[in-house]
């Protein structure tokens, strides 16, 4: 297994008093795909939230134990949850674009941390797009506005906007559920490729792209991590009863 | 039975078209009246000059000005304090907090405020307790700013208008996907840069339309400004924020019941009419139609 980036320990999770999360505790290792899969409302996307504390936003939610990324929990009092999601980026299930070109769109996060020589940002703009393999797509209509473009291209312009801002961790909330089978293709050989300089945590409901993008799998059922292993442990030889009848698709 | 059914479907409709028609035909005669009796007097001197003659010949090019003046800086005051409390309620307001909720009351409860009583408090407020105030400090008690003026008349209509202002701006920030909010903080945006940088942009239209609106129900009122600014006849136009300013609304009012002769000033009401419904129609024409072409850009 590779280094730990995030390490989660005893995190519980309640909607006013409706717990959501239970005592989750889990390592996420770096520069690897980790793929949490399981039934609708077991979590899931809640726990991804969690990680980059997007939660923080929803009003009666209370969070317990820890989240540490690189040894440090990003629940603890003095951190700065701005810094926290420059670093941990997300990318969401229904493609969210602004109603910007797509310059302004991937130079967003670089400027709002104070960037604006034009030379920088240009700079900035084409690797990201290059690194989301769209560059060549939009190169010519970089100031038309991105909500002209299809579904998967938003979706990867979406990444282009997370890139820019260089993080070090990447989650992906059902990034391809919305898209096409061509479109979703080319998502999951974005995240192969990604994957040798970020961390990836993917949330899907589609357990063949689990098996085909991600190198660990974790399980989740009723607010509760069931299990967790390399995504061919998990496929091959599950060593929970729920799981081996989650992914033969006896329930779900 | 059948009979029964049908015969009462056949009384709402005929209720309906007739209720339709009504109104229709109230806007048609408003306009048919004025049209007819104001656009053989309307003309560029009618325009461009001032009343003469014991105000039954001449123009109305005062009472223009002094409207345009003063929904102007009615405008400057009101919309970026409609726009800031608008921000504070959609994005910081705890909805179930007292404090938010004493606000929105408040909001609602001015919208409902009789104009005049309105003007009562720009008269109480603005003229006897803040001019005064700042006569006595800064003019030795000389008498300049305790007295109805522009200003005092702008800022009386900012209050007015201000509810208008709030709702069409809140109600834009609330269109605004809170996918966008996310994505923005997801990338490491503040609060406040979000706000600054896609909640603000995104509400243009509705701050436009909330200003037009504004600016269309300022422009017609007579009631907040009839004591606090508004001047029977002036031979000249306000230089200062102290001076007084003729309004075309006050205007209309003073020739039809103040007039020593309201017959000869007949034409000259109705083309002051006509002149003032042109000028509120094309403004919420404009906020019709900007609000089409922000939100057909917005898709």
């Amino acid at each position: 297994m590779n280094d730990i980036k995030v390490k989660v320990n005893d995190l519980s999770l309640r909607y006013g008093t409706n717990p959501a999360l239970k005592n989750i505790s889990m390592n996420i290792p770096e520069k690897q795909v980790t793929a949490f899969i399981g039934p609708s409302g077991c979590g899931k996307s809640t726990f991804l939230r969690t990680l980059n504390r997007m939660n923080d936003l929803i009003d009666n939610v209370t969070i317990e134990g820890e989240v540490l990324i690189d040894n440090i929990n990003i629940y603890d009092k003095n951190i700065d949850v701005v810094n926290l999601r420059k670093k941990v980026g997300m990318i969401f299930q229904k493609s969210n674009p602004f109603a910007k070109s797509i310059y302004e769109n991937i130079a967003f996060g670089p400027r709002i941390n104070g960037i604006n020589q034009k030379s920088k940002l240009d700079e900035i703009v084409e690797v990201s797009l290059r690194q989301a393999a769209i560059w060549d797509e939009v190169k010519d209509r970089l100031f038309n506005s991105a909500l002209s473009l299809s579904g998967g291209q938003q979706q990867r312009i979406c990444i282009a906007r997370t890139l820019a801002v260089n993080p070090d961790i990447i989650l992906m909330d059902e990034p391809a559920s919305a898209l096409d089978p061509i479109s979703t293709s080319k998502i999951e050989e974005l995240i192969h490729e990604l994957k040798t300089q970020y961390t990836i945590i993917i949330v899907t409901h589609n357990m063949q792209q689990a098996a085909r993008t991600s190198d660990y799998t974790a399980f989740f059922y009723m607010g509760d991590l069931v299990e967790m292993n390399t995504t061919e442990k998990i496929f091959s030889n599950p060593s929970k009863k729920q799981t081996e009848d989650y992914i033969s698709g006896r329930f779900g | 039975m059948m009979m029964n059914r049908n015969l009462k479907d056949t009384i709402v409709e005929s209720l309906t078209g007739v209720s339709v028609l009504l109104i229709i035909f109230i806007i048609v005669s408003i306009l048919a009246v004025t049209i007819a009796g104001g656009w053989p007097n309307l003309n560029w001197a009618f325009l461009s000059e001032f009343p003469r003659d014991g105000m039954t010949k001449g123009g109305i090019f005062p009472a223009i000005i002094g409207t345009a003046v003063m929904t102007i800086i009615m405008a400057v005051a009101a919309v970026p304090f409609g726009v800031i409390t608008a921000i504070y309620l959609a994005e910081y307001a705890n909805e179930k907090s007292w404090f938010a909720k004493t606000i929105r009351f408040a909001v609602k409860t001015l919208a409902v405020v009789p104009s005049i009583i309105f003007g009562l408090f720009g008269l109480g407020f603005f003229i006897g307790f803040v001019g005064k105030n700042i006569d006595g400090l800064l003019n030795g008690g000389e008498l300049k700013w305790g007295q109805p003026n522009i200003l005092w008349a702008s800022l009386t209509m900012a209050l007015l208008t201000l509810p208008v202002v709030i709702v069409a701006v809140e109600e834009a920030i609330r269109t605004i996907p809170r996918e966008m909010r996310e994505a923005s903080l997801a990338l490491g945006a503040t609060k406040w840069q979000t706000i600054k940088k896609i909640v603000i942009p995104g509400s243009v239209s509705g701050i436009l339309t909330g200003t037009i609106l504004a600016v269309s129900r300022g422009a017609g009122e007579v009631a907040p400004i009839l004591f606090t600014g508004a001047a029977y006849f002036l031979s000249d136009l306000p230089h200062s924020l102290s001076d007084q300013f003729m309004s075309l609304g006050y205007h209309i009012y003073i020739m039809s019941t103040q007039s020593s002769d309201v017959d000869a000033t007949l034409p000259i009401q109705f083309a002051t009419t006509l002149v003032l419904l042109l000028l509120t129609f094309s403004l919420n024409a404009i906020a019709v139609v900007l609000r089409y072409k922000i939100r057909k850009k917005e898709k």
